[in-house]
């Protein structure tokens, strides 16, 4: 007993794998001492702004910058001509087109960038973008994409005749590809065949990730030493440097990239955008250092937004239910250049996820990308590569389906799980889902609810409706999902090539305490917290005595960034791997310390312990001071280790999400009264950190559900360009959350951890859904489109004559 | 979002800023809490080549109650409406509706002056002070003049103030009987969808008077004089609230935007004029 207290006590004091340690990034975000891109001040440094596309289709006839460059300060005014000599007026994007830098004859949509200012202050340059005089002629606008299919009205010019694309033929001068995966004859057959089919056109609308931070960048180019020095809100540094390099000529170990602290990215911050290049350009030019930080309303109009995807899906099942097939057909409207951030081989990222937590025998996807005149973009917004599209679509399909059956949505789904033996299962669209109980997650979910009663008062709810005693409708939104994330395996994942793998390189110190450098970046996650947690379990070193540095790649080895949840997934596990090659050598030293043969060593908790005789030991502290103070025969001095890891697979998380929500069908208002999210991460390195990321990510699920979108009018015009209008919950909107876990490891993963963050927004935008749909569902209703705000809720129940 | 440039003026006295307006004539602007005019400026929407800040003219401030007048200082903040007793006692009807103005953020910085001067038909004090027939007093080159909230405001940011006077302060009388602000708003922070200012007495169970003012439905608030009539003598039953529905909605004209169609924020004025109503008579 005695011993075991002993050890626990140990254990506990690495604050390990399983603790709730508080976040050591918050004692300086919480006291505003954080260190971002704009905080960057250096001697000399210009200011660079854009002068923007009021239009969202026009030609470029002149632009005169010759009031500009009367205006004292001003230094240079960038078009596209400037650019063309360097190649740089266009540049690729992470999809295989091409994106204007500049605008290059025409421009494609609003806020397009057109002409880039630099100044010797912000000031300077905000007065002299007033000053560039644009001759526009205005073209016709082409905002649907289903028109954009037949219209005459070519957008992208330079790529008119190219019966290929990135992703195989084209069909119109204005697609961009058609993906399919599945088998489509025997999903064809099955549907002809099924007792019940629904059909249904679900739309998840375009939102935005909108960062509190927006983007920006400083660029310096020493022409002494010949070196450029990068900084940015980049979630991919090493990729960037590796972009730079390609496009500007200058060799890799000459560009130095590095990512700061960064307030947020979802997403928005993978992509290169025009600031970038621009800024660059003009510190080459200029030999000093320049900044571009763009502004709320820029970040929102011109850089990457998120979703637009037309999902039209029909879903098959027989008389009692179980679901025979699924095909889903996609029309994703792309904006003006296909910016999309995905693995190269997935023009549509996972999406092909979308069978969802049900053993579905046959499916079919085909998705079809559309050039528009918006803004380019397609990121995954908190989620994995077209996650939560898919997540939406199938945790939609399955409410439409129980609304045909006449079923209730809860057993629909229970008698169409995936079973916990079936695992590892082959889905009918190629994925291997590696491990899950989805059963004992839902049971667990709808006992926490009482989901009975719940059921129960809302029959009761309707009857008070229509005897008119209450103008209020319950909803119970349900949702079970299943995430893919941990991009991956570098076989058929790659971004520009470089194979999605990521890596961590250790160095023990002397005394004890060591640092860890990853090709990760953090952006909110929490990664000097939790990496130094896999790490303190793995090598016996307390995580308070761990460094988790990432974002300068002068310094971190190689990796592909942080976005859809790979980060824990893949350098996560590159953080054990180069772990336990450390502790491999430290077994090595140790057994040269107590001279006994290695084998007779074994780990305890934070030291190596001669088998049998636990009063002979040494400690990771005593053995990292012999690595570095005594020459051990047969080893080299030095305790470091490297691991670039490349996962086996992906790994998929699950969770089940029940929403409980109140809607005046008056006004429209909503309230949500209960918020249940009970998450399946594998191994949980820090409750607090999962349980923090879950509260982020349901709120911004609530806020794409409820209300956040990028809307145009038919001319083009971003009609959501300011926080007024653009939907970002504040704590008084933010309902209180139930947070709750079941715990199946990854059986691939090194400590059988999956990654979260990104699962409360792929669960919980079905879960605010399907509460709307749900209130209304016995009168009738079937598909109403998100965003969910008062005067779309209240036209439902106009259109079901609810206000007589 | 960066301003134009501009000189910066602090005077001390009505007088002098009165002066600097003089001098510089539309040029010029004043400022109080800035939180209409920056985003403006920072947009380009507003070029204001000479800002006079208003915060540093002590006489502009304060809240009085004398016999029954109420008199604010222009440059009373939002959150001094919340925070004084008195004026709570004397017309409670200002508290409930500034708590559903903006944020505490906005309201530490934002006046009363400002709010009423601004002329933004989402703007939720004017339509108040017309509900409390309030008078605004402007200070101009020719002195003195007062104007009532009711007669105020022509257009979206056009009101019966001269570009060269200054709105000083705003009086009413101390309000009896029952009152209600009712406001719909997407979020925290946002201007209404609509938003219902009720003011009304009872005498021996009926409605005696009745005052409303609709926010948001319109290109200037909407008093209704025909709304609060279908009140008086009724016991504000279904019908009368119909009437009085019916009333508003012949006078209101809402254009659609981002929160929704004309024919939504109609709906949504009906259902929320009806609730003041009723909490208004609750409390009379
Ligand atoms: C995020 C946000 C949300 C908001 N939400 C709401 C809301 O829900 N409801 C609402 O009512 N308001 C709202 N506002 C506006 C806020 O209440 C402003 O403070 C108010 O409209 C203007 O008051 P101000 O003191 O800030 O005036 P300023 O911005 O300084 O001035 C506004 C205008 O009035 C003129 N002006 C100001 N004072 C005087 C004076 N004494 N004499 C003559 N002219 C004068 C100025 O020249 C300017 O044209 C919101 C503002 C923000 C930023």
């Amino acid at each position: 007993m005695k011993d075991l207290d002993e050890r626990e006590e140990r254990r506990s004091a690495l604050k390990g794998l399983g603790c709730s340690r508080k976040r050591v990034e918050d004692v300086r975000f919480t006291q505003g001492k954080g260190h971002y891109v704009d905080d960057i001040s250096m001697p000399g440094m210009l200011h660079g702004d854009f002068v923007r596309s009021p239009y969202a289709h026009a030609r470029v006839v002149s632009i005169d910058a010759s009031k500009a460059l009367a205006l004292p300060g001003v230094v240079a005014v960038l078009t596209a001509k400037d650019l063309e000599p360097l190649s740089l007026h266009w540049m690729p994007t992470l999809a295989g087109d091409k994106q204007m830098v500049l605008a290059d004859g025409k421009v494609l949509f609003q806020g397009q960038e057109v002409a880039f200012v630099v100044a010797k202050d912000r000031y300077i340059a905000a007065d002299a973008v007033e000053l560039v005089e644009v001759e526009y002629e205005e073209l016709p606008v082409l905002v649907d994409p289903f028109e954009a299919l037949q219209s005459d009205v070519v957008l992208r010019e330079d790529i008119k005749d190219a019966k290929e694309g990135a992703h195989g033929p084209r069909k119109h001068h204005n697609h961009i590809f058609t993906w399919e995966e599945g088998n489509a004859e025997a999903t064809e057959q099955a549907i002809g065949a099924a007792e019940v089919v629904a059909e249904e056109m679900i739309y998840y609308h375009r939102t935005h990730p909108c960062p509190l931070e927006p983007c920006g960048t400083v660029a310096s180019m020493d022409k002494v030493n010949g070196k450029l020095t990068i900084w940015g809100t980049f979630q991919a540094p090493h990729v960037v440097r590796t972009v730079a390099s390609l496009l500007s000529g200058i060799e890799e170990h000459n560009i130095r990239v590095v990512s700061p602290d960064i307030g947020g990215g979802f997403g928005n911050k993978v992509g290169v955008y025009p600031g970038y290049v621009c800024a660059i350009v003009a510190s080459i030019v200029t030999g000093v250092p320049v900044k571009w930080i763009e502004d709320r309303m820029e970040n929102l109009m011109a850089t990457a937004f998120a979703r637009d995807y037309w999902m039209k899906g029909r879903i098959a099942a027989t008389k009692e239910g179980k679901i025979t097939a699924l095909d889903v057909h996609v029309t994703a409207d792309h904006g003006a250049f296909d910016a999309c951030a995905d693995p190269t081989k997935f023009p549509a990222g996972f999406f092909h996820i979308v069978t969802g937590s049900y053993d579905i025998p046959v499916a079919h996807v085909a998705v079809d990308g559309v050039y528009t005149n918006k803004a380019p973009g397609g990121v995954a917004y908190r989620c994995s590569f077209r996650v939560t599209e898919a997540a939406y679509c199938i945790e939609r399909m399955i409410e439409v389906l129980a609304i045909e059956l006449g079923m209730d949505a809860a057993e629909l789904r229970r008698i169409n799980f995936i079973k916990k033996e079936q695992f590892p299962y082959q889905s009918a669209l190629g994925w291997e889902y590696d491990s899950g109980d989805y059963h004992t997650a839902w049971d667990k979910a709808l006992k926490a609810v009482d989901y009975e009663g719940l059921r129960k008062e809302q029959a009761e709810r309707v009857e008070a409706f229509k005897r008119g005693e209450t103008r209020k409708l319950l909803g119970i939104g349900l949702t079970h999902f299943t995430e893919i994330v941990g991009a991956g395996p570098v076989k058929n994942c790659d971004i520009l090539g470089m194979g999605m793998f990521d890596s961590c390189e250790i160095r023990i110190h002397p005394t004890g305490s060591a640092i860890a450098r990853l090709g990760t970046i953090s952006q909110g996650q929490g990664h000097a917290t939790t990496f130094a947690q896999i790490l303190a379990s793995e090598i016996g070193l307390s995580a308070d005595s761990i460094t988790i540095e990432e974002g300068d790649t002068d310094t971190a080895p190689y990796g592909l960034g942080t976005y859809g949840s790979r980060s824990t997934p893949v350098a996560g596990a590159a953080t054990a791997m180069a772990g336990r090659k450390i502790r491999a050598k430290a077994q090595m030293i140790a057994a040269y310390l107590l001279e006994v043969h290695d084998d007779d060593l074994e780990w305890d908790v934070d030291r190596f312990v001669v088998k049998g005789a636990p009063e002979r030991f040494k400690t990771m502290k005593d053995i990292a001071y012999a690595a570095y103070n005594q020459a051990i025969p047969g080893l080299e001095p030095g305790l470091e280790a490297v691991s670039y890891y490349d996962p086996p697979n992906m790994t998929y998380p699950f969770g089940a999400y029940i929403c409980v929500m109140e809607v005046d069908v008056d006004t429209g208002e909503w309230e949500v009264r209960q918020f249940y999210a009970l998450d399946d991460c594998g191994t949980r390195i820090n409750p607090m950190v999962i349980e923090g990321q879950v509260h982020g990510g349901v709120t911004e699920a609530l806020a794409i559900a409820m209300g956040q979108e990028i809307a145009y009018d038919e001319m083009g015009n971003c009609k959501t360009g300011t926080l007024m209008d653009f939907y970002l919950p504040t704590a008084w909107e933010t309902p209180n959350y139930t947070t709750d876990f079941t715990e199946t490891p990854s059986p691939h993963h090194p400590i059988g951890a999956k990654g979260v963050g990104e699962s409360p927004n792929v669960g919980g935008v079905p879960a605010f859904s399907n509460a709307v749909h749900d209130a209304f569902r016995a009168f009738g209703l079937r598909q109403s489109h998100m965003p969910h705000d008062h005067w779309r809720i209240w036209k439902i129940a106009q259109s079901l004559g609810l206000h007589q | 979002m960066i301003p134009a440039n501009f000189e910066y003026y602090r005077p001390d006295s009505v007088a002098a800023a009165l002066g600097i307006l003089q001098e510089h004539g539309d040029e010029a602007r004043v400022i109080a809490g800035g939180h209409s005019l920056i985003p403006m400026m920072k947009l380009r929407m507003a070029e204001v080549p000479h800002l006079i800040d208003l915060q540093a003219i002590a006489a502009l401030r304060g809240i009085s109650i004398e016999g029954g007048t109420v008199r604010i200082g222009a440059m009373t903040t939002q959150n001094e409406l919340i925070t004084h007793d008195d004026l709570l006692q004397a017309a409670p009807i200002l508290r409930e509706a500034a708590l559903q103005i903006a944020d505490p953020q906005v309201r530490y910085m934002g006046t009363v002056g400002g709010n009423v001067a601004n002329g933004d038909p989402g703007n939720d004090m004017p339509g108040l002070f017309q509900a409390l027939d309030a008078s605004f007093e402007l200070h101009g080159p020719e002195g003195i003049r007062s104007v009532p909230a009711r007669d105020f405001y022509e257009a979206a940011y056009m009101t019966a103030r001269e570009d060269d006077e200054i709105l000083t302060a705003i009086t009413f009388a101390r309000t009896s009987g029952g009152y209600a602000y009712e406001k719909q708003k997407r979020k925290i922070g946002d201007y209404a969808t609509a938003a219902a200012a009720v003011l009304l007495t009872k005498e021996g169970g009926k409605v005696a008077t009745a005052a409303i003012a609709m926010t948001n439905l319109s290109d200037t608030p909407v008093f209704c004089a025909d709304a609060a009539g279908a009140l008086v003598g009724t016991e504000c039953t279904t019908d009368a609230l119909a009437a009085a529905d019916a009333a508003m909605q012949a006078v209101i004209d809402p254009m659609q935007d981002n929160r929704g169609p004309a024919e939504f924020k109609r709906h949504v004025a009906g259902v929320i004029l009806k609730r003041a109503i009723l909490r208004a008579w609750s409390r009379a």
